[in-house]
């Protein structure tokens, strides 16, 4: 396995996976590059409410996924669900964003997770529909569960950590990892971020764990500590992987 | 000229009238609009509404339909109450048959119902309220018998958003009510013209005009600076070292106002002046983030008379009379010569005594600032305002506006929003533009279409109007009105220690969101007066304990900022370089001067001085433009990305009020100086800043909010607010990536060339100093470096990315962690 300082690397289940400054996953050992919350066409659902947000976010989400396709030369893309925002949302996309997404379904084989926005994905993509997928030492499902087996990958939280200096702080989004199963952040343009102390995210994850937050070139690691106890047990896979990630 | 009834009143009082009373009752008498400038305590709001008691006294007794009359408007509804209180005395003593009503956020909702049926003769309101009430399809009845607009402190409105605002709604009362009076009632303002245009609509490009009445001054304020000969701080902003005068001020008088610039300031000066308060004076705090409960009780407890001294922020620049008040005390830099006069005329409000002031000057340059100010504010001069284009989000909340009250054709509409001063200019391009934003988004997409907010329709065989497509979206827009955009607030929740955190708590007040996100639990600031412990987030509250930490660390907190005035800065620069005039100054400052003199150089009227010195294994340049904090900010982000290019691997800036300092690990005195400050910096590198800034992310937020893209935080819906903040910068990124010249990018560049970034004052400066840069290589630190250098600790600025610097050093910690072998 060979690892850039670009990006992190965790390791969850036994199974390494490349954590990409955009907001997706790789692994490598299959060539499956993983995008989660995709929420495509979720500003033009606002216009039914008559608030007009600028219909740009589908293309914006499409120019960035196309980005980390090019570059990763995937043989499968997996979409962690919601992909589309609402049901009608795949009508709404425009020439430009259908000819983004056809050219990429065209060079990669797609699974499309199925989501509480979009329980059935239109059937004109192609590729596979399903509610869960399992590969080798992961399972891959929209929604966490916290009864999960090791290995689960999984998005719908849209995580996102701040952390201050300087008298200034700064927000974003990040996946959330321990040795047990990794959140991936939304990657839709127009997608919010939950902080990963809300209980619904720090309550899937032991005391200690890594919120991995995008920066501009690279992935930084920042631990989030949740309560006063101290235990180094769950966060001790995670050491490892950093310091392999380090090394030149 | 008065009629009996109000001659002998007068007289019953004492008093007689005052000349520029009389002339505006002339003015009324010829029909025409008026602009009258007159200092506090020149019974400016009697004056104004004086023609308008006459007028309805001379009305014969039958005609006693309700109409309006005069409709008077103020920037803040507790002064509304206050004049309709007064207004009350001569409507009772003169047995006058004038009905007189407020309408505010306040007034009951039968009442407002009431007052569009049978409204009173006189309405008292806020700019927000007529754009509700014009925005009503029974507009034309409620205003169609309107005689006179009166608009209080017109000065502090008419070059804002907010004075957009109310200047179309004027433009739409123009229609209604074609033939009415305008009063203007303004402080002394260096030019009245701005103000006499925007009383009158404009047209084809002339100014047109209102009459003006200018009050003779009352008595000159008597302004002393407090200064000691052993001591004056290099930096700082605390005045820590005056408090014992302060004291001795607070005791000398029977009330005093005690201004101070931001609210940690405040907090901290109502720490120090308790610390010495042996007497147990009642001394009472006020700013913008207490509990409206608490500055409620402050205020009343002013209104009887029942404190000494109140520390406040700009909060109480405006407002109502406290007669009792007999001394103002300025702690800090006075910013302006205008907000001084302001802030001094809080004072006594009696024309003809002077009013007393007291200046407190936390370190040296806010000294020369000082003595800058009381020289400008007795030789009445004023600080001139740059004249805002009329804001593009605000005429967009007013087209919808305009399409609740009914449909519209875009031609007259147009015309219509033309003739209000801040629109003259206004493109049909660019009025276009925001009726298709208000209408679909302006975006041409058949999914929008389908839900249109707005809809043409066809009037008559060529024509066709627009109307709202339905009802509901009058509601939306009533919930919008107003230009004030709050910052997203966090609850600021009292507990008592040993609870856990998340439950009970009292509730202190709020503070901005982003203050809050940076702190850590068992972080202490200082707030309501008391050191507190942050001991976490939960839901939309930051609760806090008491703690007796007596080395309370406190980040600042916003509010109340403004930056150093460009007429003061100039006479600040004056002061600087006419040692004649040094006597006047402390000793301490006199020798930091001439020290300077003697190391450096004195720049001349004109001259930019640049100085070179290593420190510390670090390169610097410090330079001394004088135009306020953040137009040095911009400034030092821009010759930082130049001077990287240069390869003189710059480390950081840090930018005061005065001067702006960055060090690089390079010599950069060999670099060519004129070309280091060329104005070309404000092309690209500008804009490149600018896509990052979150000042400017802010603005924008601002402006989306304003023009009804996204909506306004509700009461009880506050976590939908703090969404709102973070949805808005996606919508920004997204928008500058795919349509860069939208209608909110555009109205975003426009506010942050006057306000957050004070680019078009950087811009000002970096042609004025062209040519005229004076270079000095030292081998060690400046006098006049020290003051910023001693900043750097205070609030560290780092270069460029300083978000990925923050990132990068909070890993580090990790790292560190992760190796660590214990």
């Amino acid at each position: 396995m060979r690892c850039v300082w670009t990006d992190l690397c965790v390791t969850v289940n036994g199974e390494s996976l490349l954590l990409d400054k955009s907001g997706a996953a790789y692994w490598p050992k299959t060539r499956t590059l993983i995008f989660a919350d995709l929420h495509f066409e979720k500003g033009s659902s606002y216009a039914r409410g008559r608030q007009f947000l600028p219909p740009y976010d589908t293309r914006a989400t499409l120019l960035r996924m196309a980005e980390v396709v090019t570059r990763r030369a995937p043989a499968r893309v997996i979409a962690l669900g919601d992909s589309f925002h609402d049901p009608h949302a795949a009508e709404r996309l425009g020439a430009e964003e259908r000819a983004l997404l056809e050219s990429m379904a065209a060079g990669a084989h797609f699974i499309w997770i199925t989501g509480n926005h979009d329980p059935h994905p239109p059937a004109w993509l192609g590729g596979a529909v399903m509610p869960e997928w399992r590969e080798g030492g992961l399972i891959f499902r929209h929604e966490p569960r916290a009864d999960a087996e090791r290995g689960e990958v999984a998005g719908h939280l849209h995580p996102a950590a701040s952390v201050a200096k300087y008298g200034r702080g700064v927000r974003r989004r990040c996946f959330v990892a321990d040795a047990i199963r990794l959140l991936l952040p939304s990657f839709g343009a127009y997608t919010g971020g939950l902080d990963v102390g809300d209980p619904a995210i720090a309550s899937l994850f032991g005391s200690r764990f890594h919120a991995f937050m995008l920066g501009q070139d690279r992935v930084y690691a920042i631990p989030r500590q949740v309560g006063r106890r101290k235990s180094s047990e769950d966060i001790q896979p995670m050491i490892t992987a950093i310091a392999t990630a380090a090394r030149p | 000229m008065l009629p009996p009834r109000f001659q002998d009143w007068f007289a019953a009082k004492g008093w007689s009238p005052r000349p520029h009373q009389l002339a505006l009752v002339e003015t009324a008498q010829r029909g025409n609009s008026v602009l009258l400038v007159a200092p506090t305590g020149g019974g400016k709001t009697l004056a104004g509404f004086l023609p308008s008691l006459i007028d309805l006294a001379e009305r014969p007794k039958r005609s006693r339909a309700s109409r309006l009359h005069t409709l008077y408007i103020s920037p803040l509804k507790a002064l509304a109450v206050d004049v309709a209180r007064n207004l009350e005395t001569p409507v009772a003593e003169m047995e006058l048959a004038i009905t007189v009503e407020t309408r505010t956020g306040d007034t009951p909702v039968a009442r407002r119902q009431r007052q569009r049926h049978a409204p009173p003769d006189f309405l008292l309101t806020t700019p927000e309220q007529l754009a509700l009430l014009i925005a009503h399809p029974r507009a034309p009845q409620m205003f169609e018998h309107l005689k006179t607009v009166v608009l209080d402190e017109l000065h502090a409105l008419y070059n804002s958003k907010r004075g957009d605002l109310l200047a179309l709604g004027l433009a739409r009362l123009s229609q209604l009510a074609p033939g009415h009076r305008r009063v203007g009632l303004s402080a002394t303002v260096a030019d009245p013209k701005p103000l006499q245009r925007f009383l009158l609509p404009q047209s084809g490009g002339k100014e047109v005009l209102a009459e003006l009445v200018v009050a003779k001054g009352g008595a000159k304020p008597q302004i002393a600076i407090s200064a000691s000969d052993s001591y004056v701080p290099w930096a700082g902003h605390l005045a820590r070292h005056a408090m014992l005068d302060v004291m001795t001020a607070i005791g000398e008088a029977r009330t005093a106002l005690i201004f101070v610039n931001t609210r940690s300031q405040a907090e901290r000066t109502f720490q120090e002046l308790w610390k010495l308060n042996e007497a147990n004076w009642p001394i009472a705090l006020h700013h913008g983030s207490l509990a409206p409960e608490q500055r409620r009780k402050v205020e009343a407890a002013m209104t009887k008379g029942a404190l000494r001294a109140v520390v406040c922020t700009s909060t109480l620049d405006l407002g109502i009379d406290w007669g009792a008040v007999d001394k103002v005390i300025c702690i800090g830099a006075p910013k302006g010569a205008a907000r001084l006069v302001q802030r001094i005329g809080r004072a006594n409000h009696r024309l003809d005594e002077p009013s007393a002031a007291l200046l407190v000057p936390a370190n040296r340059f806010e000294v020369l600032e000082c003595n800058a100010a009381r020289d400008a504010v007795l030789a009445g001069e004023l600080d001139g305002e740059r004249l805002k284009q009329g804001s593009l989000d605000v005429l967009c909340q007013h087209i919808w506006g305009m399409a609740v009250a009914a449909p519209f054709h875009a031609d007259a509409l147009y015309a219509e929003i033309s003739s209000a001063m801040p629109f003259a200019d206004l493109s049909r391009a660019d009025f276009d533009a925001a009726l298709n934003f208000v209408a679909t988004g302006g975006y041409a997409l058949k999914s929008y279409d389908r839900y249109a907010r707005l809809r043409q329709v066809p009037d008559g065989p060529q024509k066709s109007m627009w109307r709202l497509a339905h009802p509901r979206l009058g509601q939306a827009y009533r919930l919008n009105v107003g230009v004030i955009v709050e910052d997203p607030m966090v609850d600021i929740r009292l507990q008592s220690r040993g609870k856990p955190t998340g439950v009970g708590g009292r509730r202190l007040g709020q503070l901005e969101e982003y203050f809050v996100e940076q702190l850590s639990a068992g972080d202490t600031f200082v707030f309501a007066g008391d050191v507190l412990r942050f001991e976490g987030l939960r839901e939309n509250a930051a609760y806090v304990t008491r703690t007796h930490d007596p080395e309370a660390q406190v980040p600042s907190y916003n509010g109340g900022k403004f930056p150093l005035s460009t007429f003061l800065a100039q006479r600040v620069r004056e002061m600087v370089s006419a040692p004649e005039r040094w006597h006047v100054l402390p000793e301490p400052v006199q020798e930091w001067l001439k020290i300077q003199e003697w190391r450096s150089v004195i720049p001349k009227p004109g001259q930019l001085l640049v100085e070179h010195f290593p420190r510390a294994n670090r390169h610097y340049l410090v330079c001394y433009p004088f135009e306020g904090r953040l137009a040095h900010q911009t400034l030092g982000m821009l010759l930082t990305r130049r001077l990287e290019r240069a390869r003189m691997k710059p480390l950081g800036f840090i930018a005061n009020e005065y001067a702006l300092a960055v060090w690089a690990a390079r010599d950069m005195s060999g670099l060519d100086m004129g070309r280091l400050f060329d104005a070309d910096m404000l092309g690209d590198d500008l804009d490149a800043w600018l896509a990052d800034s979150n000042l400017y992310k802010r603005t924008f937020r601002n402006c989306a909010i304003i023009a009804g893209l996204i909506e306004r935080r509700m009461p009880g819906k506050e976590k939908s607010g703090r969404q709102v903040t973070f949805s808005s910068d996606l919508i920004y990124d997204v928008l500058r990536a795919h349509e860069p010249d939208h209608i909110l990018l555009r109205a975003t560049y426009a506010d942050a060339g006057s306000g957050l970034l004070d680019i078009a004052r950087l811009s000002d400066m970096l042609a004025r100093v062209r040519s005229r840069i004076v270079t000095r290589k030292l081998d060690r630190v400046s006098p006049l470096a020290v003051p910023a250098l001693l900043e750097i600790s205070r609030e560290m600025v780092a270069r460029g990315e300083v978000e990925e610097d923050i990132l990068r050093e909070n890993e580090d910690a990790l790292i560190a962690d992760a190796m660590r072998v214990d």
